[in-house]
């Protein structure tokens, strides 16, 4: 069963075609990572997902088209998106971004499953969320989708600029949730995607180039040429 | 000692009617990206319907009367607002500048409607007669007119902050000033909160053209265009999008062009005029606003 299908999406913005024709699917309970080197519009599928950009072609969330479908339907009807830079709201306290994400009335069971995955965030609740540190800002993006029944979630670099500690503890609350959650992770740490995805999906230059297994990131020769990174360290 | 309170009670008054065009005026603005230039209209409308009110439905100028003529003058220019954001705005969703030229029709209009209807000369507004006694106030006389101007003023900025606060319209309305998108991708039409912010800017405005009246003897379209003018640099000057700026600076504003207008008649506008290019010299982004990356 698939929980997402995209199948021949474009989008043009202005003059620039930044995607052409992307099509893959995003299993039910699994996590599909989508790869590939800097600027190859990993975060502008996501966005077209969103209906943040304009896009054409199909995309189907349990059978059902979103395209067309504005913003705020598509993230109301279970596609909970945490993006590249994390977005949360500066001015607002941790429990008002919290509040504002939870569409229905936040459960203290849910609340204290979010804490229990970043206690951190737990005794910062009044903190305005400008104030919090890069990590710490992360976690609530991430809290923030993880306080709703989703169908499918979009996380956008999580890990992007963290000190190695946090990229750590990011990465096992990812997989804590991954357990549970159906997800599209875009993600250039690929020991993380290695221990969370059970499938990948590489784009270049606004296509898709590989659809299938994580077992092909052993193959280093590929990984160099297609992620332009070798398969052991990080991207820069 | 005297002059000074007078000069500043009053200037503080005269404050409080920028602070109520100002309120909407930097919300809409905030939130929506829309430099609103119907917002004169409003104060307009709120004007000429207090004055229908007060002096077709009510017969005597008491002061409960006065306040319900405001209450159905604001009313009516929140629901004018809100018309046009729905008839008008929604439909131009994100084209900014053809937004701005719908507001400036909308003002057109609403001013040419009303001055072909009621002329364009000055009609008394019923004012209850103790507006127009003065206050001993440590020694100062103060008109109390002013008084009302302030009060009111005082209780829009507090129904405002606890609207923005403590409801959940006024954490979306806070949210979306911040970053529109996400609140959308959060799953919340944040389109509902443009609807809410154009009813109370109206609203707010509306309230102002009753007041507006009654500092000005009297109500004519002619009138919101000067206030329009300050409602802006008010905003511009408060931080767009800050209604705290809004108030602070129309204080600010009231009181300076008060003093200077004292020692030269005249001076007023020059020296807010110089304030203006100062604050936009100095920071840009206004006393509250938020600094632009
Ligand atoms: N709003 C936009 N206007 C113009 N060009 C854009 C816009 N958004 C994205 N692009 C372009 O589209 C291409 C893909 O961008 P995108 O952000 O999707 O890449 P990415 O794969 O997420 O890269 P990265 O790994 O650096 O985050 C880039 O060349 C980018 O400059
Ligand atoms: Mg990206």
């Amino acid at each position: 069963m698939n929980a997402l299908e995209l199948a021949d999406v474009s989008v043009r913005i202005n003059q620039a075609q930044i995607l052409h024709g992307v099509s893959f699917t995003a299993p039910k309970n699994q996590v599909t990572a989508l790869l590939g080197r800097n600027g190859v519009g990993k975060s502008s599928t996501l966005k077209a997902i969103m209906s943040l950009y304009s896009p054409t072609g199909s995309i189907k969330l349990n059978g059902t088209e979103l395209i067309g479908t504005p913003t705020h339907a598509i993230a109301a009807s279970g596609v909970a998106y945490v993006p590249e830079d994390r977005e949360i709201f500066a001015t607002l306290s941790v429990k008002e971004n919290l509040s504002l994400a939870s569409r229905s009335k936040i459960s203290s069971e849910k609340m204290s499953r979010v804490f229990e995955i970043f206690p951190d965030l737990s005794t910062r609740q009044e903190q305005r969320a400008g104030t919090l540190s890069g990590g710490q800002q992360q976690m609530l993006s991430l809290s923030r989708a993880l306080l709703n029944d989703n169908q499918i979630l979009l996380v956008d670099e999580p890990t992007k600029g963290l000190a190695p500690k946090l990229v750590t503890e990011v990465a096992d609350a990812l997989a804590e949730v991954a357990k549970r959650e159906t997800m599209i992770l875009v993600e250039q740490n690929l020991a993380l995607v290695k221990r969370i995805a059970q499938k990948i999906v590489v784009m270049d230059q606004g296509k898709i180039i590989f659809e299938g297994a994580p077992e092909k990131l052993s193959d280093s020769v590929w990984v160099q040429s297609v992620l332009g990174v070798s398969n052991r360290g990080k991207h820069s | 000692m005297s002059t000074f309170l007078l000069m500043t009670i009053t200037g503080i008054g005269l404050g409080a009617l920028y602070f109520l065009v100002a309120s909407g005026l930097t919300l809409i603005y905030g939130l929506m990206g829309v430099l609103n230039f119907a917002h004169g209209a409003f104060l307009s409308i709120g004007a000429f319907v207090g004055l229908w009110f007060a002096t077709s439905i009510m017969k005597e100028a008491t002061i409960p009367n006065f306040i319900l003529a405001m209450i159905v003058g604001g009313l009516a220019a929140g629901f004018f607002a809100l018309l046009m954001e729905q008839l008008l705005i929604t439909r131009l969703y994100d084209r900014h500048i053809d937004q701005v030229l719908v507001t400036v029709g909308v003002a057109l209009v609403v001013g040419a409607v009303l001055g072909g209807w009621f002329g364009n000369d000055l009609r008394l507004f019923p004012t209850p007669l103790w507006f127009l006694t003065g206050i001993n106030f440590f020694g100062a006389i103060i008109p109390a007119d002013r008084i009302i101007y302030i009060a009111t003023a005082v209780g829009l900025l507090i129904g405002n902050w606890a609207l923005l606060r403590f409801t959940r319209i006024g954490l979306i309305i806070r949210a979306g000033v911040e970053n529109r998108n996400m609140v959308n991708a959060l799953g919340i039409n944040v389109r509902r909160a443009f609807s809410t912010v154009f009813f109370l800017g109206g609203f707010a405005a509306g309230i102002g053209g009753v007041l507006v009246s009654v500092y000005s003897s009297g109500v004519s379209p002619l009138i919101a265009g000067t206030y329009l003018i300050y409602g802006f640099v008010v905003v511009v000057i408060g931080g767009m999008g800050s209604v705290t700026g809004s108030f602070v600076a129309a204080m600010l504003i009231g009181v300076i062009k008060q003093f200077a207008n004292y020692y030269v008649t005249g001076l007023g506008d020059f020296v807010i005029a110089l304030l203006l290019a100062g604050v936009l010299l100095v920071r840009p982004q206004g006393l509250f606003g938020k600094r632009i990356s």
